[in-house]
C-alpha cells in the first residue's frame, strides 16, 4: 500500500516540497503579481491620460507602484505587514464538514462503502463504478453556471481506497496524473447518548490549470465548502427519511425554474 | 390557485398536474380545501420568501389517485385527510412526535418543518387550494377518514381543530382555571371551545369584530369582549380576575394583530419587526405571575419586540409550537365522532375553487361575517 501513515495528508504536499524558492526578496505570489501588473498598467494609463488633474497624478503614482510590485515581486506594504504570498506553501484545498445521522454506525458505513451509492446524494457526482474492491471510476458533472443544474461537461478520474477500517474510516486518493487530483477521508464515530453516527468528511483537491486554476479554485472554495456541507445534509436525509424531499416540478417564480 | 403578489391571487387553469417524484409520494385529488388565517399572512405579503407562482392551502382532504411504489398504508381510492405538516416520521423530532418540526421535510430545517402551500421558509411545497396535490411521505401523516365522519369535519381536522386543541393543551389548563383567548378567528374559537375539555372554569375571548364575538359566545359557550370598547384590555382582564391575572393566556392572533398603534406602525407599515405583536404583549401582561402563555398565532422571522422584562420578572412560561397534527388526530377523531366537538359549525362560506380570489378577499376584509371559507374544487365529487 502506498501510504500507511495514520495521519491524513493532502495530495499536493509532495509537490510543494519540490518548489524551492528562487528569488528570496520576493514576497508577492504569482497570482498577485499578475494582478498587480494588469491593474497597475490600467491605472497608470488612465492616470497618464488625465495627468493635469490631481486625480490623474495620484492614479499614475498608484499605477506605477503596482507595476513595480508586479515586475519586482516585492511589496513594502507586504513586508511591513509580514505577509509573504510568494513562499506560502500551496497545499491544495481541504474542506472538512460533519453531520450526525440517526442510524447505527455499521449501516451508515456500509451505505458509504458501496461507492455506487455516493451519486445518490452528492449533487455533482454523476456516477461511481467500482472496478475492483479497492479501485473505482468516478465521473463528476461540471455545471453550466452556478444556478443551473444543466451539465456542461464531465470530468472523470480513477480513485483507490488506500485505507479502510470497517465501521471507522475510509481514505481514498485519486490515481496519479488524474484530471482532478483529489483525496479524502471519511470517519464514522458513535454520537454520544445513542444519538446516531457522526460522519466527518475531509475532501481535498488540487485544481488543474496551474496558477489560473489555483486562483479560480480560491474564488470557488467557499462554494465548494457549502457543497460538501449540503451533500452531507442530503446524505442524512437520504438515510434517515429514505428519500431527499423535493419540490421539483413546481413553479416558484424564480427566473431559473430549476429550483 | 396562483399567487401573483400581495393581495393578488388568481385561479389558474394551466398549472400542470403534479407527478409522483419519490417512492413514498402519493397524488391526491382534492375534495375540500380551506383558507386558513395563516394563509392571510401570506396573502398580505408578511411572510418572507413567499414566491410568485406558489399554490397555497394546507388544509385539505382528498381521494388518493396514485401512490408511489413504496407506499404501504394508502391505496388508490382512499378518502384521506392530509395534516398540514409534512413529516418524514423517522427523524429525531418526528420520533418525539414533534411532527410540525420534522428535520427532513424542509430544506432549510432550522426551525419549522415542511408545510403544504406555505412560503419557501416552510419548504415551498405546493398546497391544497388546487385540484391535485403531491403528498410526500404519504405513509406518515395522511389519515383515512373514518366511516361516518362528515367530510367538512374531516377537513377541519387537518389544521384548525388540532391547532386550537394544542393551544389549550399547551396552556396546561388545570381544573377551574381562567383562560383568556386573544383572537376570535377559527383557531381562537376552537381553542376557547377546547379549553373546556381540559377543565377550564372560565373562558374569556378578546377580539374587535362584533360578529365574531357573537359567534364565539354561542359556539364556545364563553364570555366575549371587544377590546375597542375598553380603555386597556390588560387592565380590564386584571379587574375581571381581581388583579390576579388570568391563569392561562392564549395568543391566537399572531403577527397580523391590530390594537396598538406602535406595534402596527413598526410591524406592519415600517416592517421594523416581523409584524405586530400586540396580542402577545397583552397575553404576557394579563397572565398571572407564574402563569402560562400559549402562543399558537403565527409569528415569522426575523424577530418581534416582546416585553421580556415582564416574562422574566413574572416567571411566565411561554409554550409555543406549530400543531403536531398526527399526534393529536386519534384523540380528536374520537372527540368529533362522539359529538364533543363540532368543527364544521365554524364554516360560514362554501365557494367553488374557481372563486378563490373572492374567497381570499372576503376572508381578509372580514366581509359578510366570514369566519371560515371552504373551497370546493370542480372535480371534488367525481366517483
Amino acid at each position: 500500500m502506498a501510504n500507511t501513515s495514520k495521519t491524513f495528508t493532502p495530495p499536493s504536499s509532495k509537490r510543494s516540497e519540490n518548489q524551492e524558492p528562487t528569488e528570496n526578496f520576493t514576497n508577492v505570489g504569482t497570482p498577485g503579481r499578475i494582478f498587480s501588473l494588469l491593474g497597475g498598467t490600467a491605472l497608470a494609463y488612465y492616470g497618464w491620460k488625465k495627468k493635469d488633474s490631481s486625480l490623474g497624478k495620484s492614479l499614475t503614482t498608484a499605477g506605477a507602484y503596482l507595476l513595480l510590485r508586479g515586475v519586482s515581486g516585492f511589496c513594502p506594504v507586504n513586508k511591513a505587514l509580514q505577509i509573504d504570498t510568494a513562499h506560502a506553501d500551496f497545499e491544495g484545498f481541504e474542506v472538512t464538514s460533519s453531520v450526525t445521522i440517526l442510524k447505527p454506525r455499521n449501516e451508515v458505513y456500509q451505505f458509504w462503502r458501496q461507492l455506487e451509492n455516493l451519486p445518490k446524494f452528492m449533487e455533482y457526482l454523476k456516477s461511481v463504478k467500482q472496478i475492483d474492491d479497492k479501485r473505482s471510476h468516478w465521473v463528476a458533472k461540471v455545471p453550466k453556471n452556478i444556478i443551473s443544474k444543466e451539465t456542461l461537461s464531465t470530468v472523470a478520474w480513477d480513485a483507490k481506497i488506500e485505507q479502510e477500517e470497517e465501521n471507522n474510516r475510509i481514505v481514498w486518493r485519486s490515481e496519479p496524473n488524474s484530471e482532478v487530483e483529489n483525496s479524502g477521508e471519511v470517519r464514522f464515530t458513535d454520537a454520544p447518548a445513542n444519538r446516531g453516527t457522526v460522519v466527518q468528511a475531509t475532501i481535498s483537491y488540487h485544481p488543474p490549470f496551474g496558477v489560473a486554476g489555483e486562483l479560480a479554485a480560491k474564488l470557488l472554495n467557499p462554494a465548494f465548502k457549502e457543497l460538501v456541507k449540503q451533500d452531507l445534509r442530503r446524505f442524512k436525509r437520504l438515510l434517515e427519511a429514505g428519500e431527499i424531499p423535493t419540490i421539483i416540478g413546481q413553479p416558484s417564480g424564480r427566473k431559473d425554474e430549476n429550483y | 390557485m396562483n399567487y401573483r403578489g400581495p393581495f393578488r391571487i388568481r385561479a389558474d387553469r394551466d398549472k400542470p398536474v403534479p407527478q409522483i417524484e419519490h417512492p413514498y409520494d402519493a397524488i391526491v385529488r382534492v375534495t375540500r380545501s380551506l383558507i386558513c388565517g395563516s394563509d392571510l399572512h401570506l396573502y398580505h405579503g408578511m411572510v418572507p420568501d413567499t414566491r410568485v407562482g406558489m399554490t397555497f392551502g394546507h388544509e385539505f382532504t382528498g381521494v388518493v389517485e396514485e401512490v408511489g411504489s413504496g407506499v404501504q398504508k394508502l391505496k388508490v381510492g382512499d378518502r384521506v385527510l392530509v395534516p398540514f405538516n409534512i413529516a418524514c416520521g423517522t427523524c429525531p423530532f418526528c420520533k418525539q412526535e414533534l411532527y410540525g418540526n420534522c428535520h427532513e421535510s424542509n430544506p432549510e430545517a432550522t426551525a419549522v418543518g415542511g408545510f403544504f402551500g406555505y412560503a419557501h421558509i416552510a419548504g415551498g411545497y405546493d398546497g391544497g387550494q388546487a385540484e391535485y396535490v403531491r403528498v410526500p411521505f404519504a405513509d406518515v401523516s395522511p389519515t383515512v377518514i373514518p366511516e361516518g365522519m362528515d367530510i367538512e369535519d374531516a377537513v377541519l381536522l387537518t389544521d384548525v381543530v388540532p391547532t386550537g386543541y394544542q393551544a389549550a393543551e399547551m396552556g396546561g389548563i388545570r381544573k377551574g382555571d381562567t383562560v383568556v383567548v386573544f383572537g376570535a378567528g377559527p383557531v381562537g374559537i376552537m381553542a376557547a371551545r377546547c379549553a373546556w375539555l381540559f377543565g377550564a372554569g372560565r373562558v374569556i375571548v378578546i377580539d374587535h369584530l362584533d360578529y365574531r364575538l357573537e359567534f364565539v359566545k354561542n359556539y364556545a359557550y364563553c364570555e366575549a369582549y371587544n377590546f375597542k370598547e375598553m380603555d386597556d384590555p390588560v387592565v380590564f382582564l386584571k379587574k375581571q380576575t381581581d388583579w390576579f391575572g388570568a391563569d392561562v393566556c392564549i395568543d391566537a392572533v399572531g403577527c397580523d394583530a391590530s390594537g396598538s398603534a406602535l406595534q402596527t406602525i413598526t410591524g406592519k407599515k415600517l416592517l421594523l419587526q416581523a409584524g405586530s405583536a400586540t396580542a402577545l404583549h397583552w397575553a404576557v401582561n394579563s397572565v398571572k405571575k407564574g402563569g402560562i402563555v400559549s402562543v399558537i398565532g403565527v409569528y415569522g422571522p426575523p424577530f418581534n419586540m416582546v416585553p421580556m422584562g415582564s416574562i422574566m420578572n413574572k416567571g411566565i412560561t411561554l409554550r409555543t409550537n406549530q400543531a403536531s397534527v398526527k399526534r393529536l388526530l386519534p384523540k380528536l377523531i374520537d372527540h368529533v365522532m362522539s359529538g364533543r366537538l363540532n368543527p364544521k359549525g365554524i364554516i360560514t362560506h362554501r365557494l367553488p375553487l374557481e372563486e378563490i380570489s373572492d374567497a381570499y378577499h372576503i376572508f381578509s376584509a372580514k366581509r359578510d361575517n366570514c369566519i371560515k371559507p371552504l373551497l370546493i374544487p370542480p372535480r371534488a365529487n367525481l366517483a
